[in-house]
């Protein structure tokens, strides 16, 4: 929660400046909570106003459950490795 | 700062913190329950369920709870459970507020009950509009 605003702004940047298609690498995040899925969901939902999408990169697991016990993986292209992710967007 | 405050007389396990109602001290109830949590036999995995589960019961309730500064945890140790009480003494909070859902659609807000109630075995919500709301929630060791 306290570090979501961050994430958000990071996120809206990219999208301002027309890029409509995300890869979010989460390796190094350790902790994730509704506030920050819901950063993601709202990055999203903006991509895809522009025919975008948004692909995860985690291999967490703990941040893995979350996704899945949320559905969010069924909305979340979600990867194992950037090369991964970056393929998928085309 | 609030230090956790132990009762070594009773039989259970008790440990009272509270944090003011700001998002900045989420982290500390986060910890001193995961500090708690560990002197039971949980797993990592456990833990970390409950670790999220506070944080998004703290994060309710700086969200909901108009006018209340303050928010009280209180966690009971027995030997096979961890109950955690998070209560706040806000106005505002309407029930529909604790509804919980799931994502079928991408939509931002209202996940935090759902995965309070997904990560632990059992929830329940006293919540008055005038009086604040207190989320009772309890976690058993399963291994």
């Amino acid at each position: 929660m306290y570090t979501s605003p961050k994430v958000k702004d990071a996120i809206g940047d990219l999208i301002d400046k027309g890029h409509y298609n995300l890869v979010i690498n989460l390796e190094k995040v350790r902790y994730i909570d509704s506030t920050g899925l819901g950063v993601l969901i709202g990055g999203l939902k903006r991509v895809r106003e522009h025919g975008g999408t948004v692909n995860l990169v985690c291999t967490n697991p703990q941040i893995k459950k979350i996704f899945d016990i949320t559905g969010l993986v069924k909305i979340f292209g979600i990867y194992d490795d950037e090369d991964a992710a970056m393929k998928a967007l085309v | 700062m609030n230090q956790p405050v132990a009762h070594p007389n009773r039989s259970l396990g008790i440990v009272e913190l509270r944090i003011p109602s700001k998002a900045e001290w989420v982290a500390v109830a986060r910890l001193a329950v995961a500090a708690v949590a560990n002197r039971l036999n949980f797993s990592i995995e456990d833990i970390e369920d409950v670790k999220l589960a506070v944080a998004e019961a703290c994060t309710n309730c700086i969200q909901h709870a108009h006018g209340s500064d303050q928010i009280e945890i209180t966690c009971e140790t027995e030997p096979d459970s961890l109950t955690v009480r998070v209560r706040d003494y806000g106005h505002g909070t309407r029930p529909e507020a604790i509804s919980s859902r799931r994502v079928d659609e991408p939509r931002v807000g209202g996940l935090g009950v759902f995965l309070i109630r997904s990560l632990m075995d059992s929830v329940e919500y006293d919540v008055h509009p005038e009086r604040g709301t207190n989320l009772v929630m309890t976690k058993k060791v399963t291994n």
